[in-house]
Parts: C-alpha cells; structure tokens; sequence
C-alpha cells in the first residue's frame, strides 16, 4: 500500500532532497509538501484548497516555518484527537536541548537533526523511512 | 566523535524467553549498552519515580514497553507516563505480540513514540530489537536526562 508522507518544510532545498531520498525507495509512496505552518494545518484539516487531501501516514516536520512555526503545529496536531495518532518526525538543523525536549514534551514521535553533509541527510532520510514503514506497524 | 555513553533501557516484560531474547539482541550491539528489567506495570511505574526498591535507579533514555502485563497492563502504564511532566519525554517503544487495529491506534493515541510487533521467529525477534537501538541511538536526538 502507497505511504503518504507531509514534510513540512519551507526551504527548497530540503524539498528537493527529501523527494530525491524518497524516490529510490522500496517502498510506494507519495510525499505532499506544505511550505508554511499554515499551510499544513489547512492539509491537515481539510480545508480550503486541501479540500480533498488525504491523511498522511507520517509527517515530517521542520521547527523553524514561516506564519506558523513546527512547535506550535506539533502541539495543535499532537491535542488534536483525529490527528494525534499521526506520528511525526521532527527534522530540524536545530541542535538545542531545549529544542529537543520541549518537542519530546510535546509528543513529537522522535527527533532528527538534519545533517549538513549531502549524502549524509539522503542516509538518514532513508533510515527513517525504513524505520517508519518497515519496522514500524503505523496506525490505518 | 562523542565519547560513548552507555545507553539506558528500561524493559517492561514479563515473558521470559522475551526478556531472554532482548538481552541476547543487546548484548551483540555496537552500542555499549545497560538494561533494566521490571516484569510488571506497577513495577516499571516504582523504577521511573524511583519509589521502593527502586530509589537508587537510573533514568533510562528509552522504554520499551509490553502491552499485556500483569497488575497494571502497558496502556495504563503509558497513559501514566505520557500524563507525568517529569517522564513524558522519555521515548516509548510499544513492543508487543499484538497487530491489533485497535491497539496500535490506542498507543499512538496515547502517546507512544513507536509500536512494534513482536516477531515470532529468534532472528527476526533479534534483528528488530537490533533495528530499534540503531534507530533510537544513532539516528535519533534523544532529550538529556
């Protein structure tokens, strides 16, 4: 079955190479990007041009996002009782320790630091993808 | 390259050829690594606040957590942590014999960072545990303690 992924990104670049890390996957899937936290949570609720959007399997959510940022996003999904079964990935290039626990605090599912060197990130996107979809049994 | 830190894993399991078996996976890891096993749900509650026979215990930096247990079963357990300022960020692996729909969209309700299914056979039961420590600890930024 086709896994349905959000990342929720703002910069083109990590768009680019998440869809590329995604591509040569094993696993059928379809990647939907929202560029703002706004946008996100309109995909999310169905509304407006996401009229018709369907429910990812995972979510991929950087921290730092135009309108509305990843942390207030992930505490609107994670009180949200339709959507808080959604597990999400925060993949951030933040390092802070407050970063990282108050997202954990939040009921971020786990947290990844993007990592600088090219091949590196494409590595660990894999790793998370095989992890989520291979290993992991998700929610229908 | 960091200095390795011994990772600490809180096991909540009451099967003893599972308990057996995730001590055999860990012992052949890469990652210098120390578990603790509490066999019931009241139990791994004591170890996380330190209560009883527990109040010289670590905190661990993961939980993997049975579903069926004896005395207060893993989704009481989970609520409690998931409910608990101090404990909530310590990331939980459901890892149970059950695929049930409803079990896993509960867990995931209530919090859990990951449900996995118990494999049947030995290889693959060692291979997924394997799997789980190489996500958590070398993908993975986990909270300081």
């Amino acid at each position: 079955m086709k896994k349905r992924i959000l990342h929720v990104e703002d910069n083109p670049g990590d768009v680019r190479l998440v869809q590329e890390a995604f591509k040569d996957s094993k696993i059928e899937n379809e990647i939907d990007v929202a560029h703002d936290g706004v946008q996100a949570m309109d995909y999310l609720w169905k509304k407006g041009a996401y009229l018709g959007a369907l429910r990812p399997d995972l979510i991929l959510l950087d921290l730092n996002l135009p309108k509305k940022d990843g942390r207030e996003i992930l505490m609107e999904i994670k009180r949200d009782k339709n959507l808080k079964s959604i597990p999400i990935v925060i993949l951030s290039s933040s390092n802070a320790a407050t970063d990282i626990r108050s997202t954990y605090d939040n009921y971020a599912n786990c947290y990844v630091q993007k990592p600088i060197n090219y091949d590196d990130y494409v590595e660990v996107i894999n790793r998370i993808e095989e992890f989520w979809f291979l290993i992991v049994k998700m929610p229908q | 390259m960091e200095e390795q830190k011994a990772i600490d894993i809180l096991l909540v399991e009451d099967n003893e050829g599972d308990i057996r078996l995730t001590k055999e996976a860990l012992h052949e890891s890469k990652l210098r690594n120390r578990l603790y096993t509490v066999a019931d749900g009241e139990q791994a509650l004591d170890f996380l606040r330190r209560k009883g026979r527990f109040s010289d215990v670590i905190r661990p930096d993961l939980i993997l957590l049975d579903l069926n247990l004896p005395k207060k079963d893993g989704f009481e357990v989970l609520a409690e942590i998931k409910d608990d300022k101090e404990l909530k960020r310590i990331p939980v692996v459901i890892l149970t014999t059950s695929d049930a729909e409803n079990d896993i969209l509960q867990s995931y309700s209530l919090h859990a960072n990951c449900f996995i299914k118990k494999p049947v056979g030995f290889e693959q039961f060692i291979s997924v545990v394997a799997s789980i420590e190489d996500f958590w600890f070398s993908i993975i930024k986990l909270p300081e303690k």
